[in-house]
């Protein structure tokens, strides 16, 4: 099935968020990934990659992304990569979210994931 | 190790010397529009950088500028990571039948182009891409239509490079952190404007190290090189 890959400045918070989205993600394959990997904010592109590599099973992976440099790090990723990984334009909590429901469907694609996960973009919350 | 592989691991080198001898200026030009972080992440990274292609056996010119791009990606945070570095390791295979003036034209022109790309970024928003653009297009022209000898070509490409980054102080930030300061970015030099600029100069005077300089170069490093009528009747 299509995994997910949930990448922001702060491990934490990808964790956090990996964490809301599996709660609707049945089997889906989310792997949280951020930091600069000595304890600090930021993201590292080989990071990353590994994280495409573990989100993958050969169906492709959809990435949610958070801000700035870390878009520009998942794009560098998705280029080392092998997987078939896409990254969604969407906010990356209410993506996720979304993404994960989305995965759980027999019919998932990459793209219909991805569409999911941009969705995401046109919740109002008041 | 080839005579241009070597080169490529003095370029390096010299770039990360360069950079540490401008870290306090970087920051403190960061500092202005910024975060404060462009020289310590550059400093950082090339000083790895250069680290890492020292103890290359027997590079080749594309092996040298991969394993920079790699080392940047995984040592700069930031922007500059992926730009500088994912940029570099993107561009790097236009080297690999060798350092020619078709192939450094072919290698800038790509990693130009990732730059924008990946910065979302063109001419006038006040990044790197202001001093990269018209440095790439001028170091483009000199080599293809102006027929000059590539070391004349780069530094003529410098030469526009400079001016791209005086270009960059005047006008408002519309990409990255300093466009979330609007028109207070007015007035301020880009840092990753003059950071390309710095490492453009080391490469130049490395390359100045390697190969025989025409006795004209210091006349001709400063001219127009928008063409005109007078140059096309040469």
């Amino acid at each position: 099935m299509v995994g997910l890959v949930v990448v922001s400045h702060s491990a934490t918070a990808a964790e956090g968020i990996a964490e809301v989205a599996g709660e609707m993600g049945g089997d889906t394959r989310i792997e949280p990934v951020g930091g600069d990997g000595e304890g600090g904010f930021g993201t590292v592109p080989d990071d990353i990659e590994d994280a495409l590599g573990a989100a993958d099973d050969g169906d492709g992976v959809v990435v949610l992304v958070d801000l700035g440099s870390a878009v520009m790090n998942a794009e560098v990723a998705l280029e080392l990569s092998d997987a078939d990984a896409v990254i969604a334009d969407a906010p990356v909590l209410e993506g996720a979210v979304n993404a994960a429901v989305a995965a759980t469907s027999p019919k998932a694609t990459v793209d219909s994931v991805r569409e999911q996960a941009e969705a995401a973009g046109d919740i109002d919350k008041l | 190790m080839s005579e241009a592989g070597e080169a490529a691991v003095d370029a390096v080198e010299a770039v990360a010397e360069r950079i540490e001898a401008e870290r306090s200026h970087l920051t403190e030009l960061d500092s202005a529009i910024g975060d404060a972080d462009h020289g310590g992440n550059m400093a950082r990274g090339w000083a790895a950088a250069a680290e890492a292609v020292a103890e290359l056996d027997d590079p080749d010119p594309a092996t040298v500028v991969k394993t920079t791009g790699k080392t940047l990606l995984s040592e700069v945070g930031g922007a500059s990571g992926p730009l500088y570095g994912g940029s570099l390791v993107f561009a790097s295979p236009e080297l690999s039948d060798g350092l020619t003036a078709e192939s450094a034209v072919a290698f800038a022109e790509t990693y130009l182009e990732k730059v924008q790309d990946r910065g979302d970024a063109r001419v006038g928003d006040k990044t790197m891409v202001d001093a990269l653009t018209p440095a790439v297009h001028t170091f483009k022209k000199s080599i293809e239509t102006d027929d000059v000898e590539p070391i004349e070509a780069l530094s003529k490409a410098v030469a526009a490079a400079e001016r791209g980054v005086d270009f960059t102080v005047p006008i408002r930030a519309s990409k990255g952190r300093a466009s979330y300061l609007g028109w207070r970015s007015v007035g301020h030099q880009d840092p990753g404007a003059t950071s390309t600029l710095y490492i453009m100069e080391a490469l130049l005077d490395v390359a100045t190290e390697h190969v025989e300089v025409p006795d004209e170069l210091p006349d001709h490093a400063d001219s127009p090189t928008i063409p005109d009528a007078e140059a096309d009747d040469d």
